[in-house]
């Protein structure tokens, strides 16, 4: 059995038969699936199909009551789940100053190496608010300080639950931005998004998410082009998903 | 009602001259209280972050006897101590008895529930907040606690000052346990007791004087931290 750590290759990640019920009923029904490429992925979806769901379970905060997640063969364990890092829909910020947010995840995983925090700053444009309250920055800004302090950990895999969402055009850009620079580096990302024109853009391949189920999961162009199945076709024509 | 009014009179005069046994006995109950308030705090609020953080099996039952405990009668607490501390129970050795030792042991065992019960309501909250961050990032369980420590710690002062007020008004357990023994054990409120029951009010009043702007000084204090936090708190 292969273990991806510390700096072998992580894809590809693959789901088997993975089940997940929470409070009586089943969320996520039998996954299967594998994700090979190195880029974006979207997983994209109507409300309600388990799409934050399955990135969890990825991650490790949701244990399947059935079936495995493998990452290049191996369990998802510890070491595994620390290569990964996660950006929320709404980010969690320490109350602490923005330089002290990414200082402190630098210190909860020292295995991410000394980052050069100021650099860090620069690139996500909060140089000039370092010593600010991290939670008195506008939602634009703490949605990059929390792709900084996920980058400061140099993750193998940027897991993204819907980081864009309720943000303004010039924030979108940035943060689409950030994204391709992490998959320049050979980071594999992960995003589940609402936004068509966004997954247009950013997403190598999508995976479509219905009612707990993969319907398909296909190259981004073919996807746009011409969906394969019918939930996805009304989700791309902007049709109510039945 | 004049001399109600002399007493108050001698009172403020007691208070502005700066008595030597009014410093004394005011001295010595803040020494006291603030004594067992950092000890209940470095008791307390590891425990109440423990408790906050984890889930085991009697986690509920724990909860419900901290709560219990918050509201121990104090002489309770005064007679457990002295049983403990009196030449023939378990800790008589020590001979702690009848000093400010003793006064401080039972304040501290008065107020460690309550640092507790109050910390892991704090501190619930913000992990409820944290939670997914911090399981992310696979924080170990210490390091978890101690950044829930020191991002709530603005709250958590509001918390030491409530334990203090409790412990600076507390009469019932110090005097089992200290004795109220004139230079010695003698605090403010263990000497309002006796002075009134002498009918001695001057120093009674004085030290209740003292005892309601040490009460405000807290509150204003609290009032201060709680605006501090809310600030620290603001997303």
């Amino acid at each position: 059995m292969t273990t991806p750590l510390p700096d072998g290759p992580v894809l590809p990640i693959e789901l088997h038969s993975v089940r997940l019920a929470l409070g009586g009923q089943t969320l996520i029904h039998d996954v299967d699936c594998s994700i090979v490429d190195r880029g974006v992925t979207a997983v994209m979806g109507p409300n309600g199909a388990g799409k934050s769901l399955l990135l969890r379970l990825m991650h490790g905060l949701l244990q399947p009551d059935a079936g495995e997640l493998r990452w290049n063969g191996a369990p998802l364990d510890r070491n595994v789940r620390l290569r990964q890092a996660m950006i929320f829909q709404r980010p969690v910020l320490l109350r602490r100053t923005v330089r002290a947010n990414l200082e402190f995840v630098v210190r909860a995983r020292p295995s991410g190496g000394s980052p050069d925090l100021g650099a860090l700053l620069q690139r996500v444009g909060l140089e000039t608010k370092a010593t600010q309250q991290a939670r008195r920055l506008s939602g634009g800004e703490q949605q990059r300080l929390a792709m900084a302090r996920a980058m400061a950990l140099a993750p193998a895999v940027l897991l993204m639950d819907e980081p864009t969402a309720s943000l303004d055009p010039a924030s979108i850009a940035m943060i689409e931005s950030l994204i391709a620079d992490e998959t320049a580096a050979g980071t594999k990302v992960i995003i589940v998004t609402h936004d068509l024109g966004q997954a247009r853009r950013v997403a190598n391949d999508v995976l479509f998410m219905h009612r707990g189920r993969i319907t398909e999961h296909t190259d981004a162009r073919q996807f746009f082009a011409g969906p394969a199945s019918q939930p996805a076709r009304d989700y791309v024509a902007g049709r109510l998903v039945m | 009602m004049q001399d109600l009014a002399a007493s108050f009179s001698v009172a403020f005069s007691l208070v502005l001259s700066g008595n030597a046994d009014l410093i004394e006995i005011v001295g010595l109950s803040l020494r006291v209280s603030v004594s067992a308030v950092v000890i209940a705090c470095g008791l307390g609020l590891p425990l109440g972050a423990a408790l906050a953080v984890s889930r085991f099996p009697g986690h509920g039952a724990v909860l419900v006897a901290v709560n219990a405990l918050m509201g121990l009668p104090p002489v309770v607490v005064g007679l457990l101590v002295y049983v403990t501390l009196s030449s023939s129970g378990p800790l008589g050795w020590l001979q702690l008895l009848y000093t400010p030792t003793a006064m401080i042991v039972a304040q501290t065992v008065l107020i460690t529930p309550i640092v507790i019960a109050l910390s892991r309501e704090i501190l619930s909250q913000l992990h409820e907040e944290y939670d997914e961050q911090f399981r992310s990032l696979c924080l170990p369980a210490h390091r978890a606690i101690a950044a829930l420590l020191w991002d709530a710690r603005f709250n958590l002062l509001t918390v030491a000052l409530a334990g203090f007020g409790r412990a600076v008004a507390e009469v019932g357990a110090i005097i089992i346990v200290g004795g109220n023994i004139n230079h010695l054990t003698r605090m403010m409120t263990t000497a309002i007791a006796l002075e009134t029951s002498k009918g001695e009010l001057a120093l009674a009043l004085a030290l209740g004087i003292v005892l309601l702007l040490i009460a405000l000084a807290v509150n204003a204090g609290v009032m201060a931290l709680r605006g501090g936090a809310s600030r620290y708190a603001s997303a």
